[in-house]
C-alpha cells in the first residue's frame, strides 16, 4: 500500500515539521518513505509545503500529482490543493484558519478546529502535533506510540512534562478525526 | 506645504524584499538620492552582482546590466570604455568583491577604471545563507565556520579597501557605515564625491559601507546596528583609507 | 554525500558556497573537524578546484562540490585533472541556467558534465543517482573509480535530491590509512627518484601517445563502469530513457499508466558517461518507441538518438528552466505517444489518459 500526502500552510506553522515527524515515524516502522520539502523562493513568499509518501513497496516518484491526504493549514493552501486530492482521498482542514469552500464531493473532509483544541490544551503551539493525531487517525498507518517517540527524538518532547503533553495533543487529534470520519460517514 | 520625504526619482516604486533592519535598503536609498541629486539619472548604468542586491534591478530606475558572481567590475569596464561619458556603479557584497572577484577588483582600481563601486561589507553571505565571509570579524559564528572563524585555520578579516589604496589607478576610497544617522549622512557625502569622481574623470573610487545583517547574524535590528558600530569599526575601522582628488576637504 | 565521502576515506574538502548545495560544504565544515580532515572554504570554485588538484598531487581523497555557475567556473581545472590524471570528485547540484538562471532542481548540465565543458580530448566519468541510497553509495564508489581510473568523477545531483529525505544505509567508515598508497604521487623525493606530475606535453607525438593511451582508459571504462536500471521492460512496448530526479518521476508516470494496461518499462542511465547505449540499442530489437523525458531542453536525447541509430523513434519530453512536471503529466505524454503509434492492444477498453501534449 502507498500513501501520498502534502502538508500545506504557512512558513511559521511547522509545516514541514509536521511532515518530517510523518515521514520519521514511518520510517521507524519500518515502511519505505520520502520526505520532499518546497523551498527556494516559493517558501519566501509565506508559504511552505512538503510531500511524504509511505509505502510497503519501493517509492517510485517522491512527487505527488494526486495526494491521498492534503492537510491544510490556510486557507491559500486550501485554493492550491485541494483539487489535487485523489478522488476517495481525504482532505484535513485547520478549520479555525480555513473557511474557503470546497467544491468536491468526491473527497472526505476531516475539520479539525485547532487554534481552539491546542488552546484548551493549554499549549498554543501544540496545533501541528494535534493535526499528526488527526492523520495518524485518517490514514491508520502511524501508530501514536511510534508518533510520540519521533517527537521525542526529533528533540520535540524530551522532558516528561512535554511527553505527556504531546501524547495528549494526538490523542486529541486522533479523537477529533475519529468522530469526524464517523460524521462523514453516516451522513 | 514642502514635502519631507520623498523617494527619490532613481528609485523605482518597489518594495524592497530585504529584511528588516538590513542596511541594503538604506544604501540603495542613498545611492538613488545621489544619482538624483548629480542629475544623472539618464546616463547612469548600474552593475548588480550576485549577492542578496541581485535584486537591485528592481529597485535602481537605471539602466542595470547583471555580471557574474565577483565580475562586476570587469562588466562594468567594459561597459565604461564603450560609454566613456556615462556614469557606471558597481554594487557588491564583500564575497563578491573581495572573494571571488578579488582580482577584477585590484585589476579595475590598478588600470584607474573611471568606474564607482558602492561595496557593502556586512561580514557574511548573506544570500547564500550565512557562509563565512572574507570580512567576518574574528570569532564570529557562521555556517562555515565551526565555533566562530578561527584566524589561524581560516585567515584573519581581509580588509580589501586598504589594498586598494596600493594600486596606482585609485584615487579615491572611503570606508563609511550606515548603523548610525550620522554615519549614514556621512555615507552619502562619501557616496556622492565617489560619483563626483567619475564625472571628473580622475581614476578609480569606491565606497565600502559596513552594514547589518540581522538575519545571518542572528540578531535584531537593534542589536545588529549597535554591533556594526561598536565591533565592526574595530577591525574595519570607518575612515577616509585613500584621497588624492585634489577636492577641498571640507 | 557529505558522510558517504567521510566514510570513503575523504578528508579533504575544498568549495565555495553557492544555493542549492550549501548544506555539503556546511556539514563537511564541522565533520571533517571530528574526524582530523581539513576543510577549507575558498574564495572561489576557481580556488577549490585548484586545491583539489594539489591535494590530488599529493594523494589524497577530494573532493569538492557546487552547483552549475561554480561548475562552469570548475571547467579548466577538470580539464586540468584529466590530463595530469589525477583522481578526484565533483559533486554538481545542478540548477536551471543558463546564466545566473535560478535555483530550482534541473538537469541542464548534462552537455558540460559528459563532453567535457573544457578543452582537450578528455572524459569525465558521470554518475547519477535517483535517491538518497544510491546518492550515498554511488558518492562512496565515486572516490573508488576515481583512484582506480585515476580521473575525475562527477556526481550530478539536483535540488530536489538535495532535500529530499529517506531512509539511507551508510556503509563502514574507512581509514585513509588502510588504503592502498599510490605510486605516482609527489610527497617528496625520499629514497626515490624524483617524480613529476604535469599535462604539458610540448612534442606533438608525445601528447598523441598520451592522448590514446587516455583512450585506452577511457575504453576500459566504458568496458566495465557503464550502469543502468531496468525497469518493467519485460514486456515493454515504449521505453521511457531518464536518469536522476527526472526518472524518479517517471517511475511514478509509468505506474500510473500501467494501471490503465499500457505496456510501458523505464531505463535509468545510472552512468551518463560511459552511457548506456549497448542496452538502448539491444532495446529495439523488441521497443521501437523511447521517450526522453529530460528536465532540460533536450540534451541527453542526443546520446539516445547516437545509441539506436535510427532503429527507434525517440521522442523528447524536455522540461528546462528549473521546473519539475508531476507524474501526471509524463503519464500524458506516455500515454499520448502510445496511443499514436498504435501500441495498444486491439481490446484495450478505455481511451487516452487526458488529452496529451
Ligand atoms: C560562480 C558562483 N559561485 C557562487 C555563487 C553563489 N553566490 C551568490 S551570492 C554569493 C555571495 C553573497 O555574499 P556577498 O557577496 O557578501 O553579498 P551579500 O548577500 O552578503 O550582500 C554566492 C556565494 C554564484 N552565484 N556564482
Ligand atoms: S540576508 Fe542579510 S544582507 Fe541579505 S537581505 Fe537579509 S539582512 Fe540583508
Ligand atoms: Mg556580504
Amino acid at each position: 500500500m502507498t500513501n501520498k500526502m502534502i502538508f500545506a500552510g504557512f512558513g511559521g506553522q511547522g509545516v514541514l515539521l509536521m511532515g518530517f515527524i510523518t515521514a520519521l515515524t514511518a520510517m521507524r516502522q519500518g515502511k519505505n518513505v520520502t520526505y520532499l520539502p518546497a523551498y527556494g523562493a516559493e517558501v519566501r513568499g509565506g508559504t511552505a509545503n512538503c510531500t511524504v509518501v509511505i509505502s510497503d513497496e519501493e517509492i517510485a516518484s517522491p512527487v505527488a500529482s494526486n495526494p491521498d491526504y492534503v492537510i491544510v493549514m490556510n486557507n491559500p493552501s486550501l485554493v492550491r490543493f485541494a483539487n489535487m486530492v485523489a478522488p476517495g482521498g481525504t482532505l484535513l482542514i485547520n478549520s479555525s484558519l480555513v473557511h474557503g469552500e470546497i467544491k468536491r464531493d468526491d473527497v472526505t473532509v476531516v475539520p479539525v478546529p485547532l487554534n481552539e483544541l491546542a488552546h484548551e490544551l493549554g499549549e498554543d503551539r501544540s496545533a501541528n502535533v494535534i493535526m499528526v493525531g488527526a492523520l495518524a487517525q485518517a490514514t491508520g498507518v502511524l501508530s501514536i506510540e511510534a508518533l510520540k517517540e519521533a517527537l521525542a527524538e526529533t528533540g520535540l518532547g524530551k522532558k516528561p512534562k512535554v511527553l505527556e503533553l504531546n501524547r495528549r495533543a494526538l490523542e486529541v487529534g486522533a479523537n477529533t478525526a475519529r468522530q469526524a470520519l464517523a460524521k462523514e460517514k453516516s451522513a | 506645504m514642502k514635502k519631507v520625504f520623498e523617494a527619490p526619482k532613481s528609485l523605482k516604486d518597489n518594495l524592497f524584499h530585504y529584511c528588516p533592519g538590513c542596511g541594503h535598503s538604506i544604501i540603495h536609498r542613498l545611492v538613488a538620492e545621489v544619482i538624483d541629486e548629480l542629475g544623472i539619472q539618464e546616463r547612469t548604468i548600474g552593475v548588480p552582482p550576485a549577492g542578496c542586491a541581485v535584486l537591485a534591478y528592481n529597485y535602481f530606475d537605471v539602466d542595470t546590466g547583471e555580471a557574474p558572481h565577483g565580475r562586476a567590475l570587469a562588466v562594468a569596464t567594459g561597459i565604461k570604455r564603450v560609454l566613456a561619458d556615462h556614469v557606471v556603479f558597481t554594487y557588491q557584497g564583500d564575497g563578491d568583491i573581495a572573494a571571488i572577484g578579488t582580482a577584477e577588483s585590484i585589476h579595475a582600481a590598478n588600470r584607474g577604471e573611471k568606474v564607482t563601486a558602492i561595496f557593502v561589507n556586512n561580514g557574511t553571505y548573506g544570500m547564500t545563507g550565512g557562509q563565512m565571509a572574507p570580512t567576518t570579524l574574528p570569532g564570529m559564528g557562521s555556517t562555515t565556520t565551526p565555533g566562530g572563524r578561527d584566524v589561524v585555520r581560516d585567515g584573519a578579516p581581509l580588509d580589501l579597501t586598504q589594498m586598494l589604496a596600493e594600486a596606482k589607478g585609485s584615487v579615491f576610497l572611503e570606508r563609511v557605515s550606515v548603523a548610525t544617522p550620522k554615519g549614514i549622512r556621512k555615507a552619502k557625502k562619501a557616496i556622492k564625491k565617489a560619483f563626483q569622481v567619475q564625472l571628473d574623470g580622475l581614476g578609480f573610487a569606491l565606497v565600502e559601507v559596513l552594514s547589518p545583517c540581522p538575519t545571518n547574524w542572528k540578531m535584531d535590528p537593534v542589536a545588529a546596528y549597535e554591533w556594526t558600530d561598536k565591533e565592526m569599526t574595530k577591525i574595519f575601522p570607518v575612515k577616509v583609507i585613500k584621497d588624492i582628488t585634489g577636492y577641498d576637504k571640507d | 554525500m557529505g558522510e558517504a565521502a567521510v566514510r570513503a576515506g575523504c578528508r579533504y574538502y575544498f568549495g565555495y558556497p553557492i544555493t542549492p548545495q550549501n548544506e555539503v560544504p556546511e556539514y563537511m565544515s564541522g565533520r571533517l573537524l571530528q574526524v582530523g580532515g581539513t576543510f577549507v572554504q575558498a574564495e572561489s570554485e576557481l580556488a577549490s578546484v585548484n586545491m583539489v588538484i594539489g591535494a590530488a598531487m599529493a594523494g589524497a581523497r577530494v573532493m569538492t562540490s557546487s552547483s552549475s555557475p561554480g561548475v562552469s567556473l570548475m571547467q579548466e581545472g577538470i580539464s586540468y585533472l584529466a590530463g595530469l590524471e589525477l583522481p578526484a570528485v565533483i559533486a554538481n547540484v545542478v540548477r536551471g541556467g543558463p546564466g545566473l538562471g535560478n535555483i530550482a532542481p534541473a538537469q541542464s548540465d548534462y552537455f558540460q558534465a559528459t563532453r567535457g565543458g573544457g578543452h582537450g580530448d578528455y572524459r569525465t566519468i558521470v554518475l547519477a543517482p535517483a535517491s538518497c541510497q544510491e546518492l550515498c553509495d554511488l558518492t562512496f564508489k565515486a572516490f573508488d573509480l576515481a583512484d582506480k581510473y585515476r580521473n575525475p568523477v562527477m556526481i550530478m545531483g539536483d535540488g530536489m535530491m538535495g532535500q529530499m529525505m529517506e531512509p539511507v544505509e551508510f556503509p563502514e567508515l574507512i581509514d585513509p590509512a588502510d588504503l592502498p598508497a599510490k605510486d605516482w604521487t609527489i610527497t617528496g623525493a625520499k629514497d626515490r627518484p624524483s617524480r613529476v606530475i604535469l599535462s604539458l606535453l610540448l612534442n606533438p607525438k608525445v601528447l598523441e601517445d598520451h592522448n590514446f593511451k587516455l583512450v585506452r582508459k577511457y575504453d576500459a571504462v566504458t568496458r566495465e563502469e557503464t550502469d543502468w536500471e531496468e525497469y518493467m521492460l519485460e514486456d515493454a512496448r515504449q521505453v521511457v530513457v531518464a536518469y536522476g530526479t527526472a526518472a524518479r518521476i517517471a517511475k511514478g508516470a509509468i505506474k500510473r499508466v500501467r494501471e490503465m494496461g499500457l505496456k510501458v518499462g523505464l531505463l535509468r542511465p545510472k552512468t551518463l558517461w560511459p552511457f548506456p547505449d549497448k542496452p538502448l540499442k539491444e532495446l529495439t530489437r523488441v521497443v521501437r518507441q523511447l521517450l526522453v523525458f529530460e528536465m532540460s531542453a533536450g540534451q541527453m536525447v542526443e546520446d539516445v538518438r547516437l545509441a539506436v541509430e535510427g532503429q527507434a523513434q525517440v521522442h523528447l519530453y524536455g522540461r528546462p528552466g528549473g521546473v519539475i512536471p508531476t507524474p501526471d503529466e509524463v503519464a500524458h505524454q506516455i500515454s499520448h505517444y502510445y496511443y499514436q503509434a498504435g501500441l495498444m492492444d486491439k481490446d484495450q477498453p478505455s481511451g487516452r489518459l487526458g488529452g496529451a501534449a
